[in-house]
Parts: structure tokens; sequence; C-alpha cells
């Protein structure tokens, strides 16, 4: 249908909502007032395991403009989600009963008319607590043994294989805690009117935030609607419910006045989700010549007292490297923290972290570069399965990457290169990989009358150019420039779409994009040959035809036809309207028998000074097959991020609870670090191999939110090792690592 | 945070006619002067500083003013802003370690609002002092215990720490101040009064709580900064996980002049890694009147460290200190 140049597909199209961000138009959850607004702030647990033995409200009650004071003896009942239906990690609400299981649980919330008496307030309600010792052990070893762990995946005789193996690797690698940390903080307006709410909410899935929040506040899920038109970023920590919605959300019902909750960045540490600890044992073995005889990846991730969400490891493991004997194995070891979750990349970021970095190791040990010891162990297809990959040019991401990076000039021996100011430089590589495939979306689509068209799903932009994506297929589906698309999205009221996580919207969105087209096409064909002031008018819809917002005879040529709104005028019809579905990859055919995955390879320098200790990355060389681009600056952009984050989580970032009482030690944003600009390499060379992968569908792209940040630690890791001889199995790389074998206490 | 009054002033006399009412100038303060408030602001947030009553200096004329001296001296008033000040042309020029140490703290945005006076009196970032949630904390409960000795305290002292208290002193600008032997100057009650940077900051000994000279209505008004010998050379080096936007795991502040292969007016001071901004007058004695070697320098760094008590996580400071100062020392020598 379309002019073969004018796809805007792979190119990098600026976003159309820059302008909303840029001038301050955007209008993000917390953005929303309303008359009446109430403003909440929770009362947060002093201690990290306990019972509540009295709440004290007088002081706080009678202070001024305080409206109400909720706590477990007297908040309106809350329910919990219905298991395996709506998402919610943390599924005990906020006031279930008088116990405390990690510190900064919500024990009260204050509702004043303005968010600074609620807080004045909140820090007035006195609770006295039996306190008891939190569990916040470091060591995650409980979950390593034998009878602890839970097979997830095996082939061939990994015991048998290791004891035979010639060349092995086993070691124990650790990553942290780690907080997502937004720059927008997690919060909720809550307005409620017969029986109804609306909800403006922090989420990166409004379409399951409805089915929860309806679920646990226990009303039927069509007198829900959520709203979330723009997200200051939430690398998964936004994907489901946490319970200061549902305390506003509660609120706004019990007092029949809108309410606004906007957490703290505090909370961020507690209440909202963080990426758990994990303890992670590799052992690897291969052939002299490097060919892997077996990969055994054990793993533990903390977890909260109630809830059981861990950090899937072995996401990877099974399919990226070839080896005929394998097993991974998982468990859970339950700390007084609040309830981990989804985190960029979950299970494999930190998973290659361990896996990666035992290859790296199982290289040097070989005397075998790292590229080479990859390239040689490349399965020809999923061995946890025995399918086929969809598209996997792991290979091509190898060389290329290599090529790029200059990576035969590499001198494989520690310390050995060296600058003229006396630095070193470390060379490392790792192997990247994440998961792909659809996931049920629908849209509808119209055409309008006064020229414009529009697109609408219930998805929504967590920041990442989802609005701009839209835009461009429609524009490649229709032709119609993109001047004249608007695009809906982040409201419940629209046809059902993705969740913003697993990099699955991109992937998910063009079948159902083009059925909805389709559907509006048709009835837009329909209208022209029955209108009367049609010039169309008698002829069949078979002889007709689209494209370039024009209707024509098929016999003619596209220029010869008539606007769509012009037919959509001569009818008097505001609109032609269709909708569109897509069904997930497992129900489609054209991916059945098919294993999907991204693929991609870091490559890292960086420089060590070892007359001061100080170490930063100075080159990051990506190559990412991640299926056709769509748009190329967005998605640059998503990879650089994560580039960066990953040399957070390389060098930076780690959540310190104190041993003794379980509070986190550094909950804030100058104490807790990611990385800043200051910390950016220098060089960051991204590159998509733009393979489509046609399984996915017929424009073939996968997502790419994730992928940048996998492999991007070990790789680090590896350059660290390259240069200055440590090799540091703990994340994150801390300068006295470098300087001397790791004394801090607070380490396992 | 509480409510408190706010009193805008425009005289040193209002401010501190108001502020005498204060029963003490340290933790517990009921008065507090508001210059930046980058830093009071935090601690009031946290309920760590309570005060009723906020006394708002920055209308005061004249304390933001940057002046040569007719003795040769540099005034700086109370006022300025860290980010003025770093780029003053005459502290860029004859005090580049003071403009160095300057713009390697805190963020562009907060150095905008920081002032001199307001930086001299930061308090620590010990996280326990921060959090009411921990009972114990000597400086902010005085007799309550120390929750950082046994706790997590990689970015704690390792010099001047007592069993009451282990907090760094987290000023960059104070360590350069240091080795420029300022000045502050104090308008108090009785009168005014001048207090060498030295004789400042107290140690925590048994009463972590009072840190510095300063007594009820004491207004500091400016500091004064010594004419420095011909040539010096200057420099200020901070070591950090991240490279930007965190306070020092050891930094160094060195001023010295190289005279026919010698060091002479060697100054030498520490940042993050003292209970306050640390002269080493060891480190100064092993330097002045040699030459410039990596021996004398590594010997110069051990003296300094010397009485170092690290304690768990901190350990690593002392080797780190050593490096920081031995570069230092290298680079200000060869530049
Ligand atoms: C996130 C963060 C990171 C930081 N990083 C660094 C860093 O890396 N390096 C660094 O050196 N600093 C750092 N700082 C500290 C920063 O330098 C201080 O907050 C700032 O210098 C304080 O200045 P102010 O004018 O804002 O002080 P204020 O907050 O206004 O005052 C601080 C104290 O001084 C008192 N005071 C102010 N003026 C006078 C006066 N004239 N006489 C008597 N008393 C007075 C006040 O009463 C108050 O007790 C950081 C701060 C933050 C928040
Ligand atoms: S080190 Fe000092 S400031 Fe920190 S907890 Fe101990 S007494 Fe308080």
């Amino acid at each position: 249908m379309l002019k073969e140049n004018a796809t805007t597909i792979g190119t990098p199209v600026p976003r159309i909502d820059g302008p909303y961000k840029t001038t301050g138009i955007a209008k993000y959850s917390s953005d929303h007032n309303f008359p009446g607004l109430l403003h909440a702030v929770p009362v947060c647990a002093t201690i990290a395991k306990g019972k509540i033995t009295g709440i004290d409200t007088a002081a706080a009650e009678a202070m001024r403009g305080v409206v109400k004071i909720y706590h477990y003896g007297n908040a309106p009942h809350l329910y919990r989600p219905i298991p395996r239906d709506a998402r919610v990690d943390e599924a005990r609400p906020a006031f279930e009963d008088e116990n405390v299981y990690y510190s900064g649980q919500y024990v009260a919330v204050v509702v004043a008319e303005t968010m600074e008496q609620a807080r004045a307030a909140a820090r007035a309600v006195k609770v006295s607590y039996a306190v008891e010792k939190p569990d916040n052990r470091l060591d995650l070893s409980e979950g390593l043994q034998e009878d602890g762990l839970h097979e997830a995946n095996k082939r061939g005789d990994v015991d048998a294989a290791f004891s035979t193996g010639t060349v092995k690797i086993d070691a124990i690698y650790i990553t942290p805690v780690e907080t997502h940390n937004p720059m927008e903080l997690h919060a909720s307006v809550a307005t409620y009117d017969s029986g109804k709410f609306v909800l403006y909410e922090t989420t990166q899935s409004i379409v399951n935030h409805r089915t929860a929040m309806a679920q646990m506040l226990g009303v039927p899920v069509e007198n829900v609607q959520i709203i979330m038109k723009f997200l200051g970023s939430g690398f998964g920590g936004k994907l489901w419910v946490w319970q200061h919605s549902l305390l506003a959300a509660s609120a706004a019902r019990d007092l029949r006045r809108p309410v606004k909750l906007v957490t703290d960045r505090r909370s961020q540490f507690t209440n909202v989700g963080h990426r758990p600890r994990t303890q992670q044992r590799l052992r690897l073995a291969a052939t002299a010549e490097g060919k892997l005889t077996c990969i055994q990846h054990d793993y533990s991730s903390e977890t909260s007292i109630l809830d059981n969400v861990g950090e899937n490891c072995g996401e990877s493991t099974p399919f990226l490297w070839s080896t005929p004997n394998l097993r991974v194995r998982s468990s859970m070891s339950r700390r007084n923290v609040g309830t981990p979750t989804a985190m960029r990349g979950p299970g494999a970021v930190p998973g290659l972290f361990a896996l990666e970095s035992a290859m790296d190791e199982l290289a040097i040990r070989l005397k075998m570069d790292p590229v080479q010891l990859r390239l040689l162990n490349e399965p020809e297809k999923d061995e946890s399965n025995g399918l086929p990959f969809s598209s996997r040019h792991m290979k091509e991401c190898l060389t290329l990457g290599a090529e790029k990076f200059g990576w035969a000039k590499r001198n494989p021996v520690v310390g050995s290169m060296k600058k003229p100011d006396g630095t070193i430089l470390g060379w490392g590589i790792a192997g990247a990989s994440w998961g792909a495939g659809r996931i049920p979306t629908s849209a509808n689509f119209a055409f309008r009358d006064d020229g414009s068209v529009r697109i609408g799903c219930a998805t929504q932009d967590i920041g990442t150019g989802t609005y701009t994506v839209f835009s461009q297929m429609v524009h490649h589906i229709t032709g119609i420039s993109m001047g004249r698309i608007e695009v809906a999205l982040g409201d419940t009221s629209l046809p059902p779409g993705p969740l913003s996580g697993g990099s699955r919207v991109t992937g998910s969105l063009f079948p159902a994009i083009q059925d909805a087209v389709n559907a509006a096409t048709k009835q837009l064909l329909q209208i022209a040959v029955n209108g009367v002031h049609s010039p169309f008018k008698g002829a069949k819809p078979d002889d007709l035809a689209f494209s370039e917002g024009r209707v024509y005879r098929k016999a003619d040529s596209s220029a010869s036809g008539v606007t769509f709104e012009e037919i959509l005028r001569s009818a008097n019809l505001r609109s032609a309207i269709g909708e569109g579905s897509s069904v997930a990859s497992q129900q489609d055919p054209k991916a059945k028998g098919l294993s999907l995955h991204s693929f991609g390879a870091q490559f890292v320098e960086v420089e060590w000074d070892p007359g001061i200790a100080r170490l930063r990355v100075s080159r990051v060389v990506t190559v990412i097959d991640g299926g056709q681009i769509i748009n190329l600056k967005a998605a640059t952009n998503q990879v650089e991020g994560a580039i960066v984050m990953g040399l957070g989580m390389g060098l930076l970032e780690e959540t310190v609870y104190d041993q003794r009482y379980g509070h986190p030690v550094n909950a804030n944003y100058a104490d807790y670090l990611v990385a800043t600009h200051a910390d950016c390499p220098p060089t960051i060379d991204v590159t998509f191999l733009d393979y489509p992968d046609k399984a996915m569908s017929e424009i073939g792209a996968r997502g790419i939110g994730e992928i940048g940040l996998a492999g991007v630690a070990p790789a680090i890791t590896a350059a660290v090792y390259h240069a200055s001889g440590v090799r540091v199995r703990e994340l994150p790389v801390r300068i006295e690592d470098l300087l001397q074998p790791s004394t801090r206490k607070h380490r396992a | 945070m509480i409510d408190f009054e706010l009193t805008r002033v425009g005289t040193p006399d209002a401010a501190i006619q108001i502020a005498a009412a204060t029963p003490t100038a340290q933790q517990g303060a009921t008065i507090r002067f508001i210059a930046g408030g980058t830093n009071l602001i935090d601690y009031m947030k946290l309920d760590v500083e309570t005060p009723q009553h906020l006394v708002d200096i920055n209308r005061i004329p004249d304390l933001a003013k940057v002046e040569k001296q007719p003795d040769g001296s540099l005034k700086i008033g109370a006022l300025v802003r860290n980010s003025d000040l770093a780029q003053a042309p005459e502290v860029v020029a004859e005090y580049a370690v003071l403009s160095q140490a300057l713009l390697s703290g805190a963020s562009a945005q907060l150095r905008n609002k920081a002032t001199t006076s307001g930086n001299l009196l930061q308090r620590t970032r010990c996280p326990y002092f921060r959090d009411l949630a921990y009972a114990e904390c000597n400086k902010r409960t005085p007799g309550s215990g120390c929750a950082a000795i046994d706790g997590y305290h990689r970015n704690h002292a390792i010099l001047g720490v007592s069993d009451h208290c282990i907090a760094t002193h987290a000023s960059d600008m104070d360590v350069a101040l240091m080795v420029l032997d300022a000045v502050i100057h104090v308008q108090g009650t009785k009168g005014n009064r001048t207090i060498p940077i030295g004789e400042f900051y107290k140690l925590p000994g048994t009463t972590p709580h009072i840190e510095n000279s300063l007594e009820p209505g004491d207004l500091i008004t400016h500091v004064t900064l010594p004419a420095l010998p011909e040539k010096t050379k200057q420099i200020y080096l901070k070591l950090r996980d991240r490279a930007s936007y965190e306070f020092a795991l050891a930094s160094a502040a060195i001023v010295m002049q190289v005279q026919g292969g010698r060091m002479r007016h060697v100054r030498v001071a520490m940042g993050g890694v003292g209970t306050r901004p640390w002269r080493m007058p060891e480190a100064e004695r092993a330097l002045e009147g040699q030459a410039p070697e990596e021996r004398v320098f590594r010997t110069a760094a051990d003296a300094a460290l010397k009485n170092a008590r690290p304690n768990t996580d901190n350990a690593f400071k002392v080797p780190l200190a050593k490096l920081c100062m031995i570069r230092a020392l290298t680079t200000v020598t060869n530049a």
C-alpha cells in the first residue's frame, strides 16, 4: 500500500511527544489536580520485623488540616488480588494486620488538606512496636543447598560431565539489591464518583493495574479506569500495583474526595520493589579445545517474607551457548525486605553477569580469546527445546563488535595495555540475550472527516517512544503523514493493549494495528460505494483500493483518487472505524516451533589508574540483534541508556541494608550511586543488525528496551580483570576490591 | 519538619540579637541562621535539625563580596555562593586549590545555592545521623551511642575518631581552607573575633554534638585568606566511586613552593578521612625542605596516616588516602 521510499521504519524519527516534555505541557500522573483534592502521606515502619502494639493518632489528628488517619485498626477493608489473574508482587494489602515484615512498610496513612499538613501529621503519629530481630543476612548460601534447589532446566548429566571435564570453572557470583529509582516518584491520584474510580497512576501496565485495583478494592472491573499519559520511567518498578495506589483509591472512596499520594524517595527503596540480591554458582567444564561440556547454574535470590518473587537468573543459560549437559536450579531465601520485583532485564541481567563472567574465566583458563570461546560454542538451535531460533545472529554480533572495537589489537596479558600516562586499559566482552515474543494486543483505528486519523490502544508510553512508534507504524501502513496521526494511549477505556515490560510492546503492536487499519479501510470503502454523493457510488468495494490517504479505482492510479476525508464528508460521517487485534506468539502459526530471542555482544574498555585506584569505563561498543528497528533514534537511546545503567550496575549501584536493623542505609539519590553524566563513557557505539524477525510480524520488530543492559556488567568485570588482574565476582566493583582483598563486613 | 518562624534580617546586629536566644549554637539549636539552606533544610526535613526560628541572613548587604585587602589577603563574604567563589578571578589566579575543591563538591545546582559560611558549617552525611529510625547517635542525641561503629561505615573517618563518633567531615572547600590558613571572622554578642580555621573545628571526643567553637548568636561574617608566598603550586585531588556528585572517599589539598629543587612552605590537608578537615603536620614535616621524590612522598603519606584508626568497611581508606596524597604530591610538583 505504501510507496517504497516513504516509510520511516528504521530511521531516526524525533519523538512526537518531545515538545510536550520539553515545554512542560506533558501531564504526568501526579500533575493531575482536582477541586477538593486531598493529600495522603504514609507513615512507614521504623522497624523491619515485629508487631504494631499501638498507634496513637491523637496528636496528629488534632493538627491543622488533617482529615483522616487510617491504619490497620480502622482502615476500610481491602482484598488481595486473585492469584495468577492480576499481578501484584506485594499481595498483602497494607493494614491487613498488625504485622511488620520489612523496614518502611506502611503502617498508617494521613490524609490532609495539603501535602505539608499531611507530612507533618504523619511525623506526629506515634506507633509502638514489639520489635523482633529482622533477618537481613547477605549470605544466601542456605538457598544453594542441594535439598533446597528446584530444577528449572536440564539436559544430559552435568555431574558426570563436570567430574570428567578437562578445564573447569566453579565459582560463586553475587549481585546486590538494586533499586530502580526512576526520576519520577511512584504516585497515585485517585478520584471516585458514583461508584466509579478514575485513577491517575504511575504504571507501566494500565490494563493489569485496572484488573488488580478492581480486585483489591472489591469492585467490578468496569468501575475502574486507569489513566497514565506520561511516565518518568519505570525500569520494571512500575509494572505492578504497589500499596500506595490502594491507599489513595480507598481513601478517595471513603472520603468522597480526590486523593493524591506521591511517595517519597526513601519509599522507592522499600515499598515499590527492587531487584533482589542473588547468589549464583556456576560450574562450567570444557574440552582442552574449548568446547563446553557442561553448564550448571544454581542460584538463590532473596525475596520477602510473604511473597514469592524471585530473580529468574537462568533466563538465558539454557540456550545461550551450546553444551550437551546442562542443569539450572533455583531457590529463594527469605529476608525482611520489601517485596522484590522485575527490574530491567529481570533474571537475565544478573544471570548473565554470572554466566558470562564464568565464560570469561573459562577462556582465561583455556588461554583462549573470549570472543573465540563464544564463537566456538555457538549453538545451531535452541538446545533447551530443540527448536530452531527464529532469527539468531550472535556470531555476527561478536565478529562485527570485535571489528568495530579493534579487538584484534588486544594483548591478553593482564595489565599489559598501558597508556603513556600510566593508566592501564582493560578490554572485556560478554554476550547478551533477552527474550522476545508478542503478547495479545488490540487497537482501534479511525479515519476522520478532518483528514486526521487516530490510533488507540490501552498500552502506554513509559518514556521510551511508544507514541512515536505507533505513529510510524500507522504511517508505514497507510502512508498518511505522521502530522495527521493522533496516537491515543494510556487510558483503559481504549482497547486492551500490552504492558510495557519484557521489551514486548513494539514487537506486539504491528499486527494489531494492521488489523485495525484494515478493518477501518474496509468500512471506508463500504462508505465510498454507498455514499449518496460519493464519486464511487455504485462501485464494488473490491474494485477500490486505498493508499496514501486516497481511495481510488484499482484500475486507475492512486493520484486519481479521492481523499478519505472527502469520502467521509460526502456521507456526513465523522469517521470510519475499525478494531483490530493480534494473538500471542504462542498462538501464532508463524512463530510455532521457533525459539524467539534477541542477542547481542558488549565490548567494554576500562581505564584503570592503579596509582589512585581509579576505574572508569572509557568505551563501549554494542552490537544488538534485535529484529527490525522501528525508530533508530529511540532504539539507540534505549541501548545507550541501558549501557549507562549497566555501568551503574557494574561499578556503583547497591542498596545497603543495616544488618542489625534491616533499614536501607543509602535510601536517597545522593548516597545510592547511579551513574552521572560525568561517568558516561566518552564513546558509546551502538549498532543494530536490523534483521527482521518474521516470526514476530511482517515488519519483524522485536524489542530493545532491556537487551542493552544484558552483558554490560560481566564485560566490565572482564575488562577490570584484564586491566588489574582482580576478578570481581560480587557487584558492584568497588575501589576496595581493587586495593586489597575485600574486607567489607557487609559483604557475604 | 516542624513549624518554624522565619525572620528576614538586614543587618548583622539584627541577626545576632535574635540568634543570641538559642541555648546552643550546636546540635539542638532552637534558632538557626539560614544561608543557602542546602544543608539546613535537608536536615530539617529529616527532623535532625528542629529549629523553631530561622533567621534569613541573605539580605544582609556586603556579605556576598570577594575583596582583595590592602595587606594582600583575600576577604570572602559569608554569603558568597560556592559557584561564584570558585570562579572569582582572585581565587582562580591565587588560590587555585580552593577553586578546584569547590568545583569538585556537590553538584552545580547545589553549588549555586551553597555559601561560604554554610559550607563551613555543613554537617556530616553519616546515614545514622540522618535517620531518626536509629536511636543511637551521639551527635544527634548525646549519650545515645553510635550506630555507625558496628554498622555500615564505609564512608566514615579514620582520623580523629573516638569511641563516641566516627563521622566524617564531608566538606571539600574546608580542606582547601586548611592549607590556605584561612581565618574565620565572627561577630557575636560580645563583639568581633577571629578564629584560625585550624582551631575552629572540635574533635568528637566524648562530645560529638559539639562541632565547632561557635556560641549562641555568633554570625560568621567572612573568611580571610592570608597572602601566599610567591609562586606556590597548588592542587586539590578528590577520589570517589563515581566521577561527580559524591563526597570524597579521600581527597588531598596541597600548597607548596619548589625552590632550588626543594619543597618549601608545604601545606597538606586531607578530606574524606577525618572527623574534621584534616591538616597533616607530620606529612608537612616529612616534605619540608626535601627534594620532590616518590620516596619522600611515600614517607610523608605513611607519617600522615600513622595514627589512622580504621574500622572494617573503611579500612581501605588508609591505603587509598596514601595513594591520594602521593598522587597529589607527584602531580603538583611536576606542574
Ligand atoms: C546531595 C548533596 C551533596 C553534597 N556534596 C558535597 C560535596 O561533595 N562536597 C562538599 O564539600 N559539600 C557537599 N555538599 C554540602 C554542601 O556543600 C553544603 O550543603 C553547603 O555548602 C551548605 O551551604 P548553605 O549555604 O546551603 O548552608 P545552609 O544550609 O544555609 O546552612 C548550614 C549551616 O550553617 C549555618 N550558617 C549558615 N550561614 C551562617 C553564618 N553566616 N553564620 C553562622 N552560621 C551560619 C546554618 O545555620 C546551618 O546550621 C553536598 C550537599 C548535598 C545536599
Ligand atoms: S558516627 Fe557520629 S554521627 Fe554517625 S552515628 Fe555515630 S555518633 Fe552519630
